[in-house]
């Protein structure tokens, strides 16, 4: 049992893995190569990608884990349906043909799938329990030899929340809280009512609840949530439609909190909403803190691995040191469903390998760097084929010195090198960058490069060392998953007069020296970079620490809104070409807007859907 | 045919056979829909798919 391809697809952000003795050798979404934000498609692309690169034939795999388990999800909507008869006509109407035409013959769609790719015998297809999946992507990597397991999402077959233990190879479930009562589903209920969408939106959420109060805080606890003694919880489900209907909420939510679900094409984000995202933000953190310590109590293990949607809530998670006994975090970066192709090859190659667990000090996911890379030759091939006019700059220590002077002349620059990241996040391999030093560099990136909404913010990449000096935080936060305040000594306190009504204006605030990180309540989201798994990027930070005084940058990802992160050179070409970014750097290629031919200027925003 | 045996081998391995005749019932509603509509597209709902 060596080589293992991990699948995950047909519901969203589709992705395969490959590993190799328990070792993660590549991971990729799909979505980079599709282009296709949250690609649900089978992960063709990854795969061929997969054996392009490691010289591999599918049958060359000793087994192919698929990451959940099609029956048991069927059999779920089947019992959700008797449970409410007649009730959820419309909702069985528009899942069971799906269901009864493709999704029931699970295996014989991947085969078939596969079959297209390469010869392949299904005997090697295997399913793994979704949130099996999920724990295992984050335990087994963990630099942990034991520790307490949390898995928080929407739904997987029945759970929606499970408690674990992890002890060398082995990984155990304690406990799970089951569909309908859903942490996930409740924050996705939140999504949809103010406007954003569902299973993408979440992070915009998040990102505005800072803005408002809790005030409805008592009101959620009141009627639509109950939580017990144990920990467990559960949804007064007549608020909600997703059990029967066609969307997570129904007019009962809507009356309950005296308004209309907000309709973002028109309706601008008022008090009224950041109120209720301040309320539901808080109330999620209240039983996420409130689950885990009855996980600590359960296991009195000092250690926690954390994976599924909800863990990609970096507020909550910057605070679990603060609220539990858990001396110890780690969580699993491409926490979505995209992960799961990592956990399903993992949980399956412990199942049956005789191999003991090699325990990383650091972690094994590599810095989540595990996708693909270009050479400088094939970046220069492809700019020469685009039409791109670039200057080569001689080594990569020339390249950020001349990069750090530019991000300190205030320039924006879209910045690719090494393997892609996999997971949701830019972690300074497709990254835009920029001075956050820079008092209007936030609303530049939204509104003129990213082309989204102005109120969100933007996370701070900083040298792992210095990170206690500007901020509220010690240690490491690899792959942006912790939030931590800015230190008291570099704020500002220079208040704008602002009405109610344009609560979103207070963005534009002067809060601190580093204003274009330090979000409305003078947090950040941490990234911070260590030398050890991306030398290039650390470089870059030291070099514009020696200009500056700040060993800190603005770090976006390389994209913008709806579109899925840059993968190749051309990728982060067109991107480039399409918004108002000032420079690119390629490898040590380098290319400046305002020399490239306008020809090549694209209508860039309008190829992608809001997200 | 062979889903079907999958299904019941499911089913009775976590004591749920009694939802048999439903499930069989809802295949059979299922196929009908199918056959009346043509093509199939899912509607993107969270909890369904």
């Amino acid at each position: 049992m060596s080589k293992i391809l991990g699948i995950s697809c047909f519901f969203h952000d589709s992705a395969a893995a490959y590993i190799q003795e328990g070792k993660i050798v590549n991971a990729f979404q799909e979505e980079r190569f599709s282009r296709i934000k949250h690609d649900d498609a089978f992960p063709k692309f990854s795969i061929l990608k997969i054996l392009e690169i490691n010289k591999l034939k599918l049958n060359d795999f000793d087994a192919i884990v698929f990451y959940e388990k099609p029956f048991q999800k069927f059999v779920r909507l089947i019992e959700t349906y008797v449970k409410n008869a007649p009730k959820g006509f419309t909702s069985f109407k528009a899942a069971i043909p799906i269901w009864v035409k493709e999704k029931l013959y699970m295996k014989k769609m991947i085969y078939q799938n596969l079959s297209k790719i390469d010869k392949i015998i299904d005997k090697k297809i295997f399913f793994s329990e979704h949130h099996l999946s999920h724990a295992a992507s984050s335990f087994y990597p963990s630099p942990f030899t034991k520790a307490a397991v949390l898995v928080v999402d929407g739904v997987g077959e029945w759970a929606t929340t499970s408690l674990w233990l992890g002890e060398n190879k082995k990984i155990r479930k304690l406990k799970q809280i089951n569909f309908p009562d859903s942490l996930g589903l409740l924050y996705s209920s939140f999504t949809q009512y103010l406007g954003f969408k569902v299973n993408s939106g979440e992070y915009k959420l998040m990102g505005l609840a800072p803005y408002g109060k809790p005030i409805y805080k008592n009101l959620i606890y009141k009627k639509l949530i109950k939580i017990y003694d144990d920990s467990s919880y559960s949804l007064n489900i007549k608020y909600f439609d997703f059990e029967t209907g066609l969307s997570m909420i129904n007019n009962k939510f809507q009356n309950l909190f005296g308004q209309a679900t907000r309709k973002s094409d028109t309706e601008k984000l008022n008090k009224f909403h950041a109120d209720v995202a301040a309320s539901i933000q808080q109330v999620t953190e209240e039983i996420y803190f409130k689950i885990l310590n009855k996980l600590y109590e359960d296991t009195k293990c000092n250690n926690l691995c954390i994976s599924g949607g909800v863990a990609l809530n970096c507020v909550a998670n910057g605070k679990i040191k603060q609220k539990t006994k858990f001396k110890n975090i780690w969580i699993q970066p491409a926490s979505g469903d995209a992960g799961c192709s990592i956990g399903a090859a993992l949980a399956f190659y412990y199942k049956y390998s005789a191999n003991s667990r090699k325990v990383v000090p650091s972690d094994s996911m590599q810095g989540s760097y595990l996708g693909n890379e270009y050479s400088e030759k094939e970046i220069k091939n492809i700019l020469n084929k685009v039409g791109a006019v670039y200057e080569e700059i001689d080594g990569i220590d020339n390249t950020v010195k001349k990069i750090s002077k530019l991000l300190a002349q205030g320039n924006s620059i879209g910045w690719f090198q090494g393997k892609m990241e996999f997971g949701p996040r830019a972690l300074g391999n497709r990254s835009i960058l920029a001075d956050p030093r820079n008092p209007y560099m936030q609303k530049k990136l939204n509104l003129k490069i990213k082309f989204r909404e102005s109120f969100r913010p933007f996370a701070p990449s900083i040298l792992e060392e210095q990170v206690s000096n500007y901020f509220d935080y010690e240690g490491q936060s690899s792959y942006m998953l912790m939030v931590a305040r800015v230190r008291k000594e570099l704020l500002i306190n220079k208040k704008l007069k602002i009405k109610d009504t344009d609560i979103i204006d207070q963005i534009n605030n002067i809060r601190s020296k580093i204003p274009a990180i330090t979000h409305i309540d003078y947090s950040a989201r941490l990234h911070t970079v260590s030398k050890k798994t991306n030398l290039i990027y650390y470089k870059l930070l030291e070099e514009f620490f020696k200009i500056t005084g700040f060993p800190i940058l603005i770090n976006t990802s390389f994209n913008i809104r709806g579109e899925p992160i840059v993968e190749s050179p051309h990728d982060a070409f067109n991107c480039f070409m399409g918004t108002n970014l000032d420079y690119l750097v390629c490898g040590n290629y380098l290319l400046k807007k305002s020399n490239q031919k306008n020809e090549i200027n694209i209508d860039y925003k309008n190829k992608f859907k809001l997200d | 045919m062979r889903v079907i045996i999958d299904l019941i081998k499911y089913l009775s391995m976590n004591k749920k056979l009694w939802l048999l005749p439903a499930i069989l019932t809802i295949i059979i509603l299922g196929g009908l829909i199918v056959l009346s509509q043509g093509s199939v597209v899912a509607p993107f709902l969270y909890t369904l798919f």
